[in-house]
């Protein structure tokens, strides 16, 4: 508990660290930000009175105290290409990645714990060897050929699935939303050809994201299987002629079940950065594709704004794994 | 000396010097390594890339930069293997130019970060206290941030291109081996030996160096294998997104990013990058997986 | 076990996909990038599809037909005379037009909408600015006189037709008063709100905005010009591919950003309607005057001589630029169509002997790597190459190449030049003024990026300007024109089209030069 409390205490000293990382980053940018709101064309004297307005003419540190002290009061300062607030952004944006990763992480788990438990059953099989294959490769394919040609094959080629964006045309517009989880909020309001029509805009970016992080899942499935398989009870209840099933799937993998919590915390984690790229072809409009357009369009509030948010979830999603680790293992407790 | 290199000498149990014991272990690890057929293939199309990187020149049909516009996106032929690009250039000798860079830039990264984090998790865990606490705080401050977009942030502050893609993807890829190094210090300082060098009045620097750093080489080459197919896939991404080496460079991720809008009916341009990309990956998982078996069997 | 709960799971998927063969009716879907939206108050809107969309939701006093894009007739103006000493304007609206709340349009709308684009001052302000109007001279020299009347008063004497290109402008636009003034934060004059929301006369009115994803325009009931459609969505889709797919399965009427070897494809095919449309942009090489080696006139006309135009145009952008080498595109009144400029190596290279370089230099060559601009860069390095100038490619994300070119610090780079109203003024301006080339100078025209100090030639653009006689303005351009191909740093390459791609069926796409001139009022589909 007290290794707890300790990690729990240093996530704002991570945060501050985050902050100035990503506040310096952004101010060596070689995209002159008055230009990214004023446009190109503003005559001089607009250019520098916006300068002025943004404290932009100050020095480095005092924007930097300046910001620090926006963000105590949970202002995150207003985004240039949305001219929202970057908190009313992120809130508009964020539901969108939390549902798309959050499905791809529930289809990752489906399929990669139980090939991982299979593989560590079938040590050293054919199927142990399939099972590292094909996992391998949704590992080493990069996501967003995978993206492509996922779109290519099933959209344009076969036709089963729908095109790239989050709902079809139809329905544009015509949930209101509540949640900002396009799926929950059809079935909120009850309807029912909303709901299956944002189903399938979802299943085929959630699948490919689902495949890339299957791999990781099902190798440590297998890793922590083995394990267990080969330790005294198990080989005791195999002698008392307890069926393998029930020894595969109460015992040993009852035990596997901790520590794959954390692994799919951190998993979690990381698909929030595979979303970068699926999103961009996707044409997904969550907080992933967010972050690169206005880093490339240098909207250094909602990239600061983005990044923070991203990294607290980073963070958070760190200590529960740790917390989880801890209350859940009665080894380490 | 090439003689004592004998099968007998290696597999021998009773080894008569340090030397024979340490080859001998390697060669058993090697054995195993070859038992399994995965990782030999991985080994093989690994090794294999690379010598034809390197022998890019002497294999390359034509010179990878010169255009010829009224050739455009041909398809594969006799005289174009793999077809003309979007500027009529030959895309079978981008790919072999294009692995030197990709490839390069890989070794370069791992170059950097190995040692970099290395150094830092043997300091930290050797060392404890208040500059483990530093040390380790800034390699969490790195590890909060989602790789590919500090990576992202990093090379659009800084200009777009191989050397700062090469800078952006080694600072985020260094903190797990600081991470790695410090856990398997943190076992290794308190072991036996560690303590009689420390009686014999070794420096601190000298131990962490030549007695701690050693020890976490193993669990580092695996570590790296693994990740070099997750650097290939960054610099790629990084490629892809336009911020990444620029054209007319033919690194493979920017060749796929400039080609991405044939995909529809000169599918090969985008898609022979993607498969070498691929190849590339998958050796190197399949590798990393084969010595992960071998010289790891905690993780199995 | 597990496997059959899989194939369960897998079955249960294949369903999910209703596959939409047509948008619904009443409703055109047009799959384009969307993502430079930064706004669409009026006031401020300054980018490619903003203005597009404001030029659908908002109506000026006056605007230019598609059919002769220099002739000027009244949109809200029935009429307009210039008072002795060209210095006092009046404007009489016409009757009947109203905003799509029901209420009618009056001077007092307009004479507003004019000042608060004068005092919010935001990027497209001195397209009216020019005239001498600032905050706080702009309530009495703009001013209603009674609801049909609106009077305006220029600082000095102004041509009239340069006055009505300028108003004509989405800057222009006319916004409802009672409509957009009470939804003001703070001294904001309705400018949040406008974002989101639309106050105008135009044929559609804004429904909603989700920056990178989508806009939805619905039909204005009360819009004089009844549209021909009740809803237009425009849906944010980066990719070229995924437009065409879109387009191939019926989710997408129109596309507007296919890339140029997708778009040759489709015309081979003949499935889908392709209709082509000229754009006021141009696409250059900018020479900076602080390298010595490009100052020299030789080197200049070198690089012109070694470019391979016509080879770029066909190969690499067959349907989307095409060659034109003066600063007034086709289309714009008073352009120059005249190509002086082809590959003629030799007489390149002479030249380049001439200059004593017969061995070439270095020099450093930024460009946006975004298609196909990165592409023609590429080209242009190795036409270059032959004259052995050496380009270190410096590509970048377009607005880091804007802001280096800002600070004079390229020696040669590639940009993109919209013009910003339809007189000849706008790009003879920033191609052919600049007297003061200090480093703080007020005005940073492209002649002053490239640090090209031109007393003489500036001083002929601003007789130009000043010309009342139309002809006789026409040919001092074209003059201009002429003398700029022969000196200026500037080597003008290729002029933008625009293309659209719709579905069999799609009717009434109307395009013009300016982005504010496509409009939707007669698009509809069978």
């Amino acid at each position: 508990m007290k290794a707890l409390a300790a990690s729990a205490a240093s996530i704002p000293i991570t945060l501050f660290g985050l902050v100035l990382v990503t506040f310096f980053i952004g101010r060596v940018m070689p995209i002159d930000p008055v230009i990214a709101i004023v446009g190109d064309r503003a005559p001089q004297d607009v250019v520098e009175q916006t300068r002025a307005a943004l404290g932009l003419d100050q020095p480095l540190y005092v924007q930097f105290v300046t910001y620090v002290g926006q963000l105590l009061r949970g202002d995150l300062g207003r985004s240039v290409m949305t001219s929202n607030t970057v908190g009313q952004d992120i809130l508009t944006f964020f539901p969108a990645t939390f549902e798309l990763a959050t499905t791809a992480i529930v289809l990752a788990a489906l399929i990669g714990i139980p090939l991982g438990v299979l593989a560590a059953v079938k040590q050293g099989s054919l199927v142990d060897q399939a099972v590292r294959v094909f996992s391998l490769i949704g590992h080493s394919l990069p996501i967003f050929v995978l993206a492509l040609l996922s779109l290519l094959v099933f959209y344009a080629r076969l036709g089963i699935a729908p095109g790239p964006g989050r709902q079809g045309i139809v329905y544009q517009d015509m949930v209101d939303i509540r949640t900002g989880v396009l799926t929950l909020d059809a079935a909120l309001a009850g309807d029912w050809g909303a709901f299956w029509d944002a189903v399938a805009h979802l299943a085929q970016p959630a699948c490919v994201l689902a495949f890339f992080s299957l791999a990781y899942i099902a190798r440590m499935t297998r890793a922590f299987m083995l394990n267990e398989l080969r330790s005294e009870y198990v080989i005791t209840a195999r002698a008392k002629g307890l069926s393998s099933t029930r020894i595969i799937w109460r015992h040993a993998f009852g035990n596997v079940a901790v520590p794959m919590v954390t692994i799919l915390a951190l998993t979690y984690a990381g698909l929030l950065e595979g979303a970068v790229l699926t999103e961009t072809i996707f044409a997904w409009p969550g907080l992933g594709q967010y972050l690169t357009v206005s880093l490339l369009n240098a909207d250094m509030n909602a990239v600061l704004g983005a990044t923070l948010v991203v990294g607290l979830i980073y963070v958070a999603l760190n200590l529960l794994a740790d917390t989880l680790y801890r209350l859940l293992d009665p080894r380490v407790r | 000396m090439s003689a004592t290199f004998s099968r007998d000498w290696l597999l021998s149990d009773t080894p008569s010097s340090r030397r024979q014991a340490v080859w001998g272990q390697r060669y058993q690890a090697w054995l195993a390594f070859r038992r399994n057929p995965l990782a030999m293939g991985g080994l093989i199309v690994a090794v294999a890339m690379l010598l034809l990187s390197l022998a890019a020149p002497l294999l390359a049909t034509h010179d990878p930069s010169v255009q010829n516009l009224g050739n455009r996106l041909a398809p594969p032929s006799a005289e174009h293997w793999f077809g003309t690009d979007e500027l009529g250039r030959d895309v079978y000798s981008r790919i072999l130019y294009g692995g030197r860079i990709t490839l390069g830039m890989v070794v370069a990264v791992v170059l950097l970060v190995a040692p970099l984090g290395l150094i830092v998790g043997c300091v930290a865990g050797y060392a404890g206290g208040f500059l483990d606490r530093i040390l380790m705080r800034v390699t969490d401050v790195f590890l909060a941030f989602p790789r590919l977009i500090l990576a992202l942030a990093f090379v659009a502050a800084m200009r777009p291109g191989v050397e700062s893609a090469v800078f952006a993807i080694a600072l985020t890829a260094w903190p797990p081996y600081a991470r790695l190094a410090r856990a398997e210090t943190l076992t290794i300082r308190n072991a036996d030996y560690v303590a009689a060098v420390r009686l014999t009045g070794a420096s601190a620097a000298r131990i962490v160096l030549r007695h701690v750093t050693p020890m976490c080489i193993p669990s580092l080459i695996v570590r790296v294998t693994l990740d070099m197919s997750s650097i290939i896939l960054t610099a790629a991404g990084l490629g892809f997104l336009g911020l990444g080496a620029q054209p007319p460079l033919p690194e493979w991720g920017t060749m796929i990013a400039t080609a991405r809008r044939f995909i529809l009916d000169q599918w090969w341009v985008p898609v022979i990058p993607g498969i070498a990309i691929f190849v590339a990956s998958l050796s190197f998982n399949l590798l990393g997986d084969g010595l992960r078996d071998v010289l790891d069997p905690k993780q199995r | 076990m597990l496997n059959r709960r899989l194939l369960l799971a897998a079955s249960a998927a294949a369903p999910l996909a209703p596959a939409l063969a047509q948008t619904p009716p009443g409703v055109i879907v047009m799959a384009k990038q969307i993502d430079d939206i930064i706004t669409l108050d009026p006031g401020e809107c300054f980018e490619f599809t903003g203005s597009e969309i404001c030029g659908n939701v908002y109506q000026k006093l006056v605007t230019t037909p598609n059919s002769n894009p220099s002739q000027l007739v009244g949109e809200l103006a029935e009429s307009w005379e210039a008072g002795a000493g060209g210095k006092t304007f009046t404007f009489r609206l016409k009757q009947g037009a109203k905003f799509s709340s029901g209420n009618p349009v009056t001077a007092e709308d307009a004479a507003w909408s004019l000042q608060r684009a004068v005092i919010l001052n935001k990027s497209p302000a001195f397209i009216i600015n020019q005239f001498g109007f600032t905050k706080d001279n702009v309530a009495q020299r703009i001013r209603a006189t009674d609801p049909r009347t609106l009077v305006m008063e220029t600082a000095e004497q102004t041509s009239l037709p340069f006055l009505l290109y300028c108003l004509s402008a989405v800057v222009g636009s006319v916004v409802e008063k009672a409509a957009a003034l009470p939804k003001a934060q703070g001294d904001d004059l309705g400018n949040a709100w406008l974002k989101q929301n639309s106050a105008g006369s135009g044929p559609f009115m804004l429904r909603a905005w989700r920056a990178s994803d989508s806009v939805t325009l619905e039909a204005n009931p009360n819009a004089t010009d009844k549209p021909a459609t009740r809803r237009i969505i425009m849906r944010h889709t980066a990719d070229p591919s995924a437009q065409l797919l879109g387009l191939q399965r019926g989710d997408a009427d129109i596309a507007r950003n296919l890339s140029d070897d997708i778009i040759k494809q489709v015309i081979a095919e003949g499935k889908f309607g392709v209709h082509k449309q000229r754009k006021a942009a141009l696409l250059y090489l900018a020479l900076n005057q602080k390298n010595p080696n490009l100052a020299r006139p030789e080197v200049k006309q070198a690089i012109k001589l070694a470019i391979d135009y016509e080879g770029i145009a066909r190969n690499i952008t067959p349907n989307t630029w095409a060659v034109h080498q003066a600063f007034l595109p086709e289309g714009l009144p008073g352009a120059l169509t005249e190509k002086p400029f082809s590959r003629k190596i030799d007489e390149a290279r002479k030249l380049m002997a001439d200059a004593g370089l017969a061995d070439g230099f270095e020099m450093s060559f930024d460009y946006a790597s975004t298609w196909p601009v990165s592409d023609i860069a590429q080209a242009v390095q190795a036409n270059l190459a032959d004259l052995k100038i050496r380009l270190r490619m410096q590509p970048g994300e377009s607005r880091a190449v804007i802001t280096k070119v800002r600070a004079r610090q390229h020696d040669m780079s590639v940009s993109r030049w919209g013009s910003d109203y339809l007189d000849p003024h706008s790009n003879a301006e920033t191609f052919s003024i600049n007297i003061d080339n200090a480093d703080d100078a007020r005005n940073r025209t492209t002649a002053w990026r490239s640090s090209w100090l031109i007393p003489e030639l500036s001083a002929r653009v601003m007789e130009a300007l000043r010309e009342s006689d139309p002809e006789k303005r026409a040919q001092m351009y074209i003059d201009i024109q002429r003398e700029h191909q022969r000196t200026s740093p500037f080597v003008i390459m290729l002029q933008e089209i625009e293309v659209w791609t719709s579905r069999p069926g799609v009717t009434g796409i109307d395009t013009g030069p300016m982005n504010d001139r496509n409009r939707w009022k007669s698009l509809a589909k069978a």
